[in-house]
């Protein structure tokens, strides 16, 4: 069991055990651990690394450190400047789990469910590790491989994510069969970049690793009236939109719902997602008016 | 508010908000103050400041922790145990298996089918076949893992339909029909202008109670074991448990200890057997704590239903007949399957006046978890059917739900489908009119939002608007596309055991230098027993230092604490020691002055004389001399049911009408429940801060069945054994309720006139959100729980 | 924990209600709440789901609410720990606990100690929430007897209270 106090000696830390768990807000690992399904021989807890709390503006990128928490998230003026990711944040769990878990956490243990991974996704954010060795950056598309599979080689820890800071309108939508604490039946992540002048989605939950909808999106961007920052489309462009992102999902049957729901409930999701866009003014203000 | 016309005994409570206020305006005392009055809790100040001993909190000096190893498979074959590896890990004392159980093999509330441990077959996922006794709970938890089974796994059986077919191979040797009842009522040939038929299921439904299964076991040193648990019938238990052990009852003794809710889930046997035989084993005291994981695969669970009705009534809408075909899933064991299916028969047609009825009902065998107890026992699922079904009449009659209802219900003095005479009161009209007269809940949400649905820039830790839409959290709502609807229903089941299981209530009053102690084994669970019981001891008695003590099996049995019957039976037991204890200090007390008994009084803590000749303190009065009375109470007799399912078979009856109002999102199928009326037959209000509790936490049990709540199974494993799967409400689930009214005819024969509050909450909270979902939606939704896919995909 | 019981030993400190408590032969996967409940004698803390999902652990790290089972209890050192036994000195009872006894805000009372620190939590932060504040906020304890009625009760007296609405 090791607590330590610097990125430097965490680094040297994991260099040393190659195969011990780390351990952030333990939201994930400690069910793991008191379940009796892993073993915590040897961890090694982050929560004393200065290096990786808190966030931080770089040109027209945000920087979140690993160990960010998902009520940090939720706080201004970083709400402001992510509010889908922020909304994301307040779906996670409970105020309990919120406070504890973190971004560096949602992202190494890359459940198809996790709720920030869609807006990751969608603000085409980039993963940073670091090792002993050094450092890299990995789109968060590649960080994640498949089912609770990431990229992660020995000795590497999350140290961060970079996410671009831009005038965009963003929204979060989740699908649960309950009005709070619930595992996502589907969610979806949208980006109006103004300065790119594209829409992302993202897709959550209906796929081994979050999706991204390529012709949904191309559609939505043509469909957003980008002078005035508001969606612009008939109902039958609308219907479509949400059927582009039924199609980009790859949903399967469990015992939260079906793959069939999860299909139609995504695309609604997304349809909505884009009729709520909102770009805001330089004052960061939304228009509310379409 | 809004009162019943016509039901003079009505009170009304307070409109349900946000944060109603204390219902102080409910109260009534009585003649002390003390029956009628919302006194607080004797273990609330323990309970706030976690310093109440739940059973999951008791220690003994070199406990050791015990681990139940359980079935993997549905259906298997055993075809050998080797527990050597587990038995050599350092820091285990005992691996216990089938051989080692020294009495009866099995146990069982009705029938002794269920085995201790598994030998040869079995017959559920999660069935016990070992169990361990170790130094720490990780290493029990190890130990458990090392004990190697080799099962050669069989086709389960997992269609409650299947299990009715003669060529089905049976899952036990007794056979794969648990019971079957046939209940004939007038004359079922008789046909009717208007007839409606429908299908229906409920899906199975956990009681998830927050405290999970635990008990300490501390052997005597002399062969026998004290056992403190939490249960719901500590007699019961002490039956089945010392049969296992092969010892006397009088060598177990069991201890109620602070019960973590049961709500049904601690009426059968869990760790009981296993806990006890470990610490004989080892002679040291056991301790086992069940996990959220172990605890759904621990007890039994609501019986899944399937139902077939029809309903036929003449054109004014009078009931002619009631025709159903009701089939229940008991799982593996026999748990209280055969008295579940009896009220799932004798409730078939609901709280109306049906000259004609033909039910068809059976419980069988599967190799699904079993299912046993749950408040509301029977009358849940049916009431969902039946509920569905007058509101389809009601359609096709072109008649107003609740004018149909009312038509149609019952009273005091009229025949329910079994032949039995509703003998008490029976307010049926006015909970449906109470429940209906309710205002509506402000504001009307459609179109509240506007054309912007909206949305306006809502920020993080605002107030938003979309959290009170469907999906809350998520947000996932647009405001244009919900759709309110608004859905009545009315229930009811029978107070206390039923079919000739009579069961009594022992409780004894000791008053000693002025204090009453109140002891029984009755099981306070939560619900506000041990509340009553004081209140009655100082309604009697006059004096308010009353001491309840803690349950055990040192007294006679209390029955138990289910079927509505606590406050009844063993509140019957203690008003009536007390009044004993009572007529005996004024006896002595009069016999000392040389005055008349029958001229003194007990008041305020003071033997009174009526013409102010005497007023003493007890204690001066008594002395050293303790006054104690045992009594054991007994309820009017019941009878089986008949070869046609006829009979005088309950004792008394409640019922609650619901009214709720549903946001439901159409393209995503969410359902907000906003709002639940309701108006509820309680007799007589003992305590009304606890009736309020048993309301809205009845209602909270009901709305998990009817939007979020099931157990999903496939091929008989369970695939949601823990509190992210299984979803209860939360608070951002549960609405506001509005107690309209509560309806207060004394009921003959019961203590104080109070009827058992319990169970009524959950019997037509679930139908009557179902039937909001069907008025927002316009679907048929004949299942619950009501899934997101069933409506959003419904029309397709 | 497999392969490790008797080699992953630890001692260390806890500050647990302002007092040091020694904690030795623990596990190395224990987690805060069951040395809480097993190791320092204090069960206030409740274990109905030991992965998050009710709240009955709720328990104050440097002033952050968090589930006790979520914790690992070596991880907490240096660290100051509340528990429901901490919010009032002996024999007394916090304003919150009052009002959860006063307003039929307990039954079986497993999910209260988690709820009454969860409410301490709520009102230190945020003296006067609306009502879905309130319910977000709890919306992470569950409850299964009271349908939440009593409860939002016994948190909306406290507030008035607090506010000086009511006496």
């Amino acid at each position: 069991m090791l607590v330590p106090a610097s990125l430097d000696e965490l680094l040297a830390s994991v260099a040393a055990d190659t195969r011990a768990d780390l351990i952030a807000g333990g939201t994930d690992l400690m069910v793991e651990v008191n379940f009796g399904r892993r073993s915590p021989e040897s961890v090694i807890s982050v929560a004393l690394v200065p290096e990786l709390k808190s966030w931080y503006r770089s040109g027209d990128e945000v920087i979140l450190n690993a160990a960010l928490t998902y009520s940090e998230m939720m706080r201004p003026p970083l709400c402001e400047l992510l509010p889908a990711l922020a909304q994301a944040a307040r779906t996670v769990g409970s105020p309990q789990i919120r406070n504890a878990g973190t971004i560096g956490g949602n992202l190494a243990t890359a459940s198809p469910a996790g709720d920030t991974l869609p807006v990751l996704a969608a603000l085409e954010a980039t993963v940073v590790l670091e090792s002993a060795e050094g450092g890299r950056a990995v789109p968060v598309g590649e960080f994640i491989v498949s089912v609770k599979r990431t990229s992660l080689a020995p000795g590497e820890i999350i140290r961060s994510v970079r996410v671009p800071a831009r005038r965009a309108a963003q929204e979060f939508l989740k699908v649960g069969t309950r009005n709070a604490m619930v595992i996502a039946v589907c969610s979806v992540a949208l980006v109006a970049d103004a300065e790119r002048r594209e829409v992302h989605l993202g897709l959550g939950s209906v796929g081994p690793v979050p999706l991204r909808a390529p012709r949904a999106e191309e559609l939505a961007t043509s469909l957003f009236d980008w002078d005035e920052g508001v969606p612009r489309a008939s109902e039958k462009e609308l219907a479509r939109l949400a059927e582009l992102a039924s199609e980009a999902a790859r949903p399967i049957d469990d015992h939260r719902s079906t793959a069939r729901y999860r299909r139609h409930a995504v695309g609604v999701c997304a349809r909505r997602a884009f009729e709520r866009a909102r770009l805001p003014d330089a004052t960061g203000r939304r228009s509310v008016t379409p | 508010m809004t009162l019943a016309p016509g039901t003079t005994s009505t009170r009304s409570a307070p409109a349900g908000t946000a944060a109603p206020s204390a219902p102080s305006t409910l109260d009534r005392p009585g003649m002390t103050g003390a029956i009628g009055s919302s006194r607080r809790r004797p273990d609330g100040v323990p309970k706030v400041r976690g310093e109440f001993a739940f059973s999951s909190d008791l220690f003994a000096e070199g406990a050791l922790w015990g681990q139940v190893l359980r079935s993997p498979h549905p259906a298997a074959r055993i075809l050998g145990i080797d527990s050597t590896r587990a038995r050599d890990l350092a820091g285990v004392h005992t691996v216990l298996l089938a051989a080692d159980v020294p009495g009866s093999p099995t146990y069982g509330l009705d029938r002794k089918d269920q085995p201790v441990f598994a030998s040869d077959v079995v017959r559920y996922t999660g069935e016990p076949v070992a169990a361990v006794a170790a130094d720490h709970p990780e290493i029990a938890r190890r130990a458990a893992a090392l004990v190697e089974v080799r099962y050669a796994p069989l086709e389960p059986l997992v269609d409650p339909a299947k299990a009715l077919e003669p060529a089905t191979p049976p899952v036990h040797p007794d056979g794969n029909v648990f019971r079957h009842i046939s209940l004939v009522h007038g004359d079922v040939g008789t046909e009717a202008p208007v007839a409606v038929e429908g299908s229906y299921e409920v899906g199975m439904q956990d009681q998830a109670f927050m405290g999970p299964e635990s008990g300490l076991a501390i052997p005597d040193g002399a062969g026998g074991v004290d056992l403190y648990v939490s249960t719901q019938w500590l007699h019961v238990d002490q039956e089945q448990v010392a049969a296992c052990l092969g010892l006397e009852p009088t060598e177990v003794r069991l201890h109620l200890s602070g019960v973590g809710g049961a709500f049904g889930a601690r009426e059968d046997v869990s760790l009981q057997v296993h806990i006890c035989l470990l610490a004989l084993a080892t002679g040291r005291p056991v301790k086992i704590v069940y996990s959220r994981e172990e605890s759904f695969f621990g007890h039994v669970h609501r019986h899944p239903a399937r139902m077939w009705y029809r309903h036929s009534a003449d054109r004014d809408g009078r009931l002619v007949k009631v025709e159903a075909r009701i089939l229940l899933d008991g799982g593996a064991y026999a748990s209280s399957s055969t008295a579940v299916l009896s009220n799932a028969a004798c409730f078939a047609a609901g709280p109306y006046k049906v000259p004609n009825a033909h039910v068809e009902a059976d419980v069988v065998r599967t190799n699904n978890p079993p299912c046993g107890a749950m408040r509301g026992f029977g009358a849940v699922q049916v009431c969902h059917a039946y509920e569905a079904q007058m509101d389809r009449l009601a359609a096709e009659l072109g008649m107003d739900p609740v004018d149909l209802r009312l038509r149609n219900a019952l009273a005091s003095g009229d025949e329910l489908i079994t032949g039995q005479v509703i003998k008490g009161t029976a307010p049926v009209a006015e909970v449906i009119r109470a429940c209906a007269a309710a205002p509506m809940p402000m504001p009307d949400r459609q179109g509240a939002l506007g054309e912007d649905g909206g949305r306006n820039g809502v920020g993080i830790g605002e107030e938003s608007e979309e959290m009170a839409l469907p999906g809350g959290a998520g947000r996932s709502a647009d405001a244009r596309r919900v759709r309110r609807g608004v859905g009545l229903a009315v229930g009811f089941k029978n107070l206390m055991y039923s079919e000739g299981f009579d069961d009594s209530a022992a409780a004894a009053c000791r008053l000693e230098r002025g204090v009453v102690t109140i002891t029984s084994a009755a099981a306070e669970v939560g619900q506000g027993l041990v509340t009553l019981l004081q209140q009655i001891a100082t309604e009697v008695l006059g004096i308010e230092k009353v001491v309840v003590a803690p349950a055990d099996t040192g007294i006679g049995s209390a029955g138990s604490t289910s079927a509505s019957r606590q406050s009844w039976m063993t509140g019957g037991a203690v008003e009536i020691a007390c009044r004993r204890v009572r007529n005996r200090v004024l006896e002595i007390v009069a016999a000392r002055h040389g005055l008349v008994a029958g001229l003194l009084e007990l008041s305020g803590g003071k033997v009174v004389a009526f013409d102010g000749s005497l007023a003493e303190d007890l204690e001066t009065a008594l002395g050293d001399e303790v006054v104690e009375e045992t009594v054991t109470y007994c309820h009017a007799k019941t009878m089986p049911l008949d070869g046609n399912g006829q009979g005088d078979a309950h004792v008394s009856f409640a019922f609650a009408a619901h009214r709720a109002v549903v946001d439901v999102d159409l393209d995503l199928g969410l359902v907000k429940v906003v709002e639940i009326a309701t108006a509820q037959d309680v007799g007589r209000v003992l305590n009304p801060l606890q009736v309020v509790g048993q309301l809205e936490g009845g209602i909270a049990q009901g709305l998990g069945l009817a939007v979020m709540e099931e157990i999903v199974l496939e091929d008989g494993l369970v695939k949601n054994p823990s509190f992210t799967d299984y979803l209860i409400p939360t608070a951002l689930d549960m609405p506001v309720v509005r107690i309209s009214s509560l309806i207060e005819e004394p009921e003959p024969g019961a203590p104080f006139g109070a009827k058992g509050v319990g169970e009524p909450p959950t019997i037509s909270s679930t139908a009557a959100i179902a039937a909001a979902v069907r008025a927002a939606t316009g679907l048929p939704l004949t299942r619950v729980p009501i899934r997101p896919e069933h409506i959003a995909l419904g029309g397709d | 924990m497999t392969g490790a019981i008797a080699s992953a030993e630890l001692s260390y400190e806890l500050v647990v209600n302002g007092r040091h408590h020694d904690v030795n032969g623990a596990l190395a996967g224990e987690s805060l709440l069951y040395v809480l409940r097993n190791r320092l004698g204090l069960p206030g803390s409740k274990n109905a789901c030991e992965q998050g999902e009710c709240g009955s652990c709720s328990v104050l790290v440097d002033g952050v609410l968090v589930c006790a089972c979520l914790v690992l209890a070596a991880t907490a050192v240096g660290r100051e720990i509340v528990t429901v036994e901490g919010l009032a000195g002996p024999g007394e009872l916090s304003d919150v606990q009052e009002a959860f006894v006063e307003n039929g805000a307990v039954q079986c009372g497993f999910c209260t100690p988690g709820l009454v620190v969860a409410v301490h939590d709520l009102l230190g932060r945020l003296p006067d929430p609306s009502e879905l504040e309130i319910r977000e906020a709890i919306s992470g304890n569950l409850c299964r007897c009271t349908g939440y009625g009593r409860i939002l009760a016994a948190i909306d007296e406290v507030r008035r209270r607090r506010l000086g609405e009511l006496p």
